[in-house]
């Protein structure tokens, strides 16, 4: 009986280890469940063609339960191979914890710009532990046919924008822009970080606030609301109980101009929309300037650092770093962006536009999401809440910048 | 056989016990350790990563240091504007409906009972939900309607106003719950026994003079509960702000509640971590908060009130 036991077991483990020289099966944790289908048809076919012996199960689960259920499993030991990250914080505190391994020496990391690697490294700016997979870009989504009908053209400057947004509000059939402000948070991520860039230099300006040099009541930081400010006037009727469905509702029906937007939006719009969609990036003060938009990392790739496929594991994680995964996930997914520095090849005529920018301006990402959201008060939280206050009157953009800096300054020590 | 029984010495009575039992061990596990270990996790913090006893620096931390303060007083009014306008109009309201849907002479009172009682059992997230669409400034029929009358330069964005937001939400959950106190006061005045009333006619005392004479006293300890109902519930309150206004409360604020100051504290929201020791602090500081109004009800109002037994 004992021997046929030991028989049996030896079996199994050769049958396994035969196997697994064969085939290893990758799984790969995730949040993205409306993707599903797009990995499980595109993305991994595509892979394992290339890559025969490996197999890749794509295994996700609910936005919302996402940390908690993979940091159990993480805990537990049964996590897959390959995490999908998000940005910033979160996963640097997996890195921190070991659960993550650094990827500093992946063949093709080498691909990725330092803004496009910001958001999964190490504070030093060391090391970094996770692949950029895709990126949302921030501008202004117009609808075109409101635009020709006007005899209207997009602006590049600030004056050509408010001059513009004046014309469709002397028109006055169409709401020059949709936004809300009871949201609090359209007004601060499609406002303030959409159109900050340009006044506070992008990265220079980011870089200087996290190293302290520069302070949120200075020009760069504070102008901006000023013009934030002035939006006020071209916003629809009671914007400050609108929320982002009646925004986007809004626009998609025709009725209002331009949407300040970010690149997630194209999918939906493209949909929904019965007219032309055009972008334009966030106007700069003169003409000739240099623009800057906001390019910001929303989904990265990592190794579990107690993976068994560690090798597999790397093949596919430089893969990602590939063009051709760039190309397909940036066409199957319109409006997330690959970060690679390959140029790719998109179909979508408004994603190429977003696209373009990249080439012509410079990125940054989020002010507040990188260090200087640590701490209570949440700075991106009270950029919420001042964007919106802002916008509907109730506080000065001077008053809302020393507020934030007020709040900073009590817990935040920049490293000398 | 009857000696026997009296002589027998008291036995152990078992059954208190067992029926005791299951409800001890129930609501010790669910209400008294979490109370208990909340109540104890307040006193905790964490100092330079490791956790330490801090006495009741979390309690002062967040009376008095500003970054904390703000918020907590600031919700605390907010919250008791909330209990203000429910004690201002849920009660008085119910109070009148239960006396008109009370009048025998009242046609279809059944209808009416249940019609105003249903918002009371429908789910938050509907009533939010259906609300803001109301109030929508773009496609609510709050303005349309409003205009129709000659009233349209009435309207405006309220649950996006400062000034206006929390009173507009007071209004709705004052129309969500008005018929709590309405039924329970409904009940009580049917419980008034007719030869009382009919010793009143033969008084004198009729309509209004025998409603507040009468009625009304034979009734306060029912608008007693019905109260002490309202300000439990308005202290807890979250989740329709939650629904209508996101955990950030907004506009700037103005809406926010203990309940969601607690919930962005504990749970953190966005970019905010959640900080459980100070959530662990507001938890018990509303729990104190109730138990305070509580005992104040019970010893100064509950002992006072006259009780009449028919």
């Amino acid at each position: 009986m004992r021997k046929l036991f030991l028989a049996c077991l030896a079996a199994t483990a050769f049958c396994s280890n035969m196997a697994r020289a064969e085939n290893t099966t990758l799984t790969i944790e995730s949040w993205r469940t409306d993707d599903i289908a797009i990995w499980q048809d595109k993305i991994i076919p595509a892979f394992e063609k290339a890559h025969p012996g490996i197999t890749v199960r794509f295994s996700p689960t609910a936005p919302t339960e996402y940390n908690a259920a993979l940091n159990a499993k993480l805990d537990a030991g049964s996590a897959g191979d390959l995490i999908t990250c998000r940005p910033f914080d979160a996963s640097l505190a997996l890195y921190d914890k070991q659960r993550l391994v650094s990827l500093n020496d992946l063949p093709g990391i080498d691909d990725f710009s330092p803004v496009a690697k910001a958001a999964w490294t190490t504070d030093d700016a060391k090391t970094t532990f996770c692949v950029p997979m895709a990126s949302v870009i921030h501008g202004f989504i117009y609808n075109v046919d409101i635009f020709s009908e006007l005899g209207l053209s997009a602006p590049k400057t600030n004056d050509e924008f408010f001059k513009l947004l004046e014309a469709i509000k002397a028109d006055g059939r169409f709401v020059p822009m949709a936004l809300g402000t009871v949201d609090q948070w359209e007004a601060a991520t499609m406002g303030y970080q959409n159109i900050g860039p340009t006044y506070w230099k992008g990265e220079e300006g980011r870089l200087a606030l996290v190293g302290g040099k520069e302070k949120l009541t200075d020009e760069g930081w504070a102008e901006p609301y000023r013009v934030l400010k002035r939006w006020s006037d071209f916003l629809g009727d009671g914007y400050k109980a609108q929320t982002y469905p009646d925004s986007q509702n809004l626009f998609t029906l025709g009725r209002a101009a331009i949407f300040p937007a970010g690149s997630w939006e194209i999918g939906l719009f493209s949909q929904q929309a019965q007219f032309k969609l055009g972008a334009f990036p966030p106007p700069v003060a003169s003409a000739g300037d240099t623009c800057y938009i906001s390019d910001h990392p929303d989904i990265g790739l990592g190794l579990n650092a107690a993976s068994k496929n560690a090798d597999a594991a790397r093949t596919f994680l430089s893969w990602v770093a590939t063009e051709e995964f760039a190309t397909l996930y940036s066409n199957a997914l319109p409006g997330f962006f690959a970060l690679s520095k390959h140029p790719v090849k998109l179909d979508n005529a408004l994603a190429k536009t977003f696209l373009s920018w990249r080439a012509d301006c410079q990125s940054t990402i989020r002010s507040t999401y990188a260090i200087l959201s640590r701490g209570t008060p949440n700075l991106e939280n009270e950029t919420w809440n001042a964007s919106a206050n802002v916008i509907n009157g109730v506080e000065t953009p001077e008053a809302a910048a020393k507020r934030l800096q007020d709040g900073l300054d009590s817990w935040y020590k920049p490293a000398k | 056989m009857s000696s026997a029984k009296f002589n027998r010495p008291p036995s152990t009575r078992w059954h208190i016990l067992v029926f005791l039992t299951p409800t001890l061990l129930i609501y010790t596990a669910l209400m008294v350790i979490p109370l208990a270990s909340t109540l104890k996790q307040s006193l905790y913090n964490r100092v330079d990563d490791t956790l330490t006893f801090v006495g009741f620096s979390n309690f002062s931390k967040l009376l008095f240091d500003p970054i904390w303060a703000t918020g907590f007083w600031n919700a605390l009014s907010n919250n008791l504007v909330f209990f203000v306008i429910h004690m201002a109009l849920q009660n008085p309201i119910g109070i009148a409906l239960a006396a008109l849907l009370a009048n025998p002479k009242l046609r279809l009172a059944r209808f009416y009972r249940t019609a105003i009682f249903v918002p009371t059992i429908l789910s938050f997230v509907i009533v939010g939900f259906v609300w803001k669409l109301i109030l929508s400034p773009l496609w609510g029929v709050a303005p349309s309607m409003l205009k129709a009358i000659g009233l349209g330069w009435l309207f405006a964005p309220w649950l996006g106003r400062e000034d206006s937001a929390l009173i507009a939400l007071s209004l709705i959950s004052v129309w969500q719950f008005v018929g709590m106190p309405m039924i329970l006061i409904y009940a009580a005045l049917l419980s008034i026994p007719d030869e009382v009333l009919e010793a009143a006619e033969c008084d004198g005392i009729v309509g209004w003079s025998q409603f507040f004479k009468i009625k009304l006293p034979l009734i306060l300890p029912t608008i007693g509960i019905a109260s002490i109902l309202t300000f439990v519930g308005n202290f807890n309150a979250f989740d329709l702000v939650y629904v209508s206004q996101g955990a950030q409360a907004g506009p700037n604020y103005s809406t926010d509640l203990l309940g969601t100051f607690l919930y962005r504290t504990f749970f953190g929201f966005q970019l905010q971590l959640g900080d459980t020791y100070m959530g662990a602090t507001i938890a018990s500081m509303m729990f104190l908060l109730i138990l305070f109004g509580v005992c104040t009800y019970l010893f100064f109002v509950q002992r006072r009130l006259q009780r009449y037994q028919f």
